[in-house]
């Protein structure tokens, strides 16, 4: 009716290469991302090092980014000694949120965890990071038996409990760590897009450009969303990899 | 005359759509219980709220789940 076309997905998350074509080093959009939002993540790292004892300007700026980290996310997810996990939970934090806040730049528009390399390597990152930390707080033995055995358990019930917990908590958790940026960031960005292309056809159609004001709106409401969802998202990631993080390396009894 | 057709799609669509359900009343619920506590002890609000980003996190991820379920269902 309309002769609407939605761009085939590929058109909105593959992006062709603009530097070193056909070589396995080709540069594009989302190299261009990761590169910006790790030189802003390491800028956060680099400013909060200098020396002077009240901090003005960028440091001060870098100093509130890691406090928020530390009071709000490590001190309140975890229980063992968290000064020593603040580094990697804010280069987490910040790699993601500006990996994600490229969504509504305007040159750019494209948040680069819509691709599933980042949030799998992240994912895959933290799993590791827990399971390390794990295994050094209790021992390989003990981890395990921390892990898989929940406390107060009759006996008669492990052989049930056992391969749901193994499922539970050594399948299921990277996978929706993952799983739970990647398709937030590719619906919203999806969702834009779709707004979008309506607003783009509606502008040259006859007279069903009446309806024009109703996705321009949709398109500026979306906008705001998804800076909400950036940063949420971010903070979620952020949040979980405390919790994991403690939940294996917590001496709780 | 074929008024609806049964397809790949139309049922990828209707799979996330059930599996949306869930979770939607899920984080209602959720929500709404974390309000009703912020509201009985303001002073928690903090914990209150950090503990109510988790749980939302956790519930999300299933209808996120459904919604890749979609893109590996179409044609």
């Amino acid at each position: 009716m309309f002769a609407l076309h939605f761009p085939p997905l590929t058109h909105i998350t593959h992006w062709p290469d603009f530097a070193l074509k056909n070589t396995p080093f080709g540069m594009n959009k989302i190299f261009l991302i990761y590169m910006l939002a790790a030189l802003f993540t390491i800028l956060i790292f680099v400013l909060g090092n200098k020396k002077r004892m009240v901090p003005t300007g960028l440091q001060n700026l870098a100093e509130v980014s890691v406090e928020f980290i530390e009071d709000g996310i490590a001190r309140e997810t975890m229980d063992i000694e968290y000064k020593r996990y603040v580094p990697l939970l804010t280069a987490l934090f910040f790699f993601i949120f500006f990996t994600n806040i490229f969504e509504i730049i305007p040159v750019f528009q494209m948040p680069a965890s819509a691709r599933i390399a980042l949030p799998l390597f992240l994912a895959l990152a933290v799993y590791l990071v827990w399971i390390g930390a794990g295994i050094a707080s209790h021992g390989p033995l003990g981890f395990f038996k921390h892990m898989l055995i929940p406390p107060g358990v009759p006996v008669g019930l492990l052989p049930i409990i056992v391969p749901i917990e193994i499922v539970s908590n050594f399948l299921v958790r990277p996978f929706s760590h993952m799983v739970r940026l990647f398709a937030n960031l590719l619906a919203g960005h999806i969702l834009l897009v779709t707004f979008t292309v309506l607003s783009a056809s509606l502008w040259t159609a006859k007279w069903y450009a009446v309806f024009l004001p109703l996705p321009v709106f949709g398109v500026i409401f979306f906008v705001a969303f998804e800076i909400l969802v950036s940063f949420l998202q971010a903070y979620v990631f952020t949040l979980l990899t405390g919790v994991y993080i403690n939940s294996a390396a917590s001496h709780e009894h | 005359m074929l008024l609806a057709e049964i397809t790949d799609t139309g049922l990828a669509a209707l799979t996330y759509g059930i599996g949306a359900l869930g979770p939607g009343i899920g984080i209602g619920y959720l929500v709404g219980q974390s309000v009703q506590a912020m509201a009985r002890q303001p002073e928690a609000a903090g914990m209150v709220r950090t503990t109510m980003f988790l749980g939302i996190a956790f519930v999300e991820a299933l209808a996120l789940i459904g919604f890749v379920v979609f893109f590996l269902g179409q044609a």
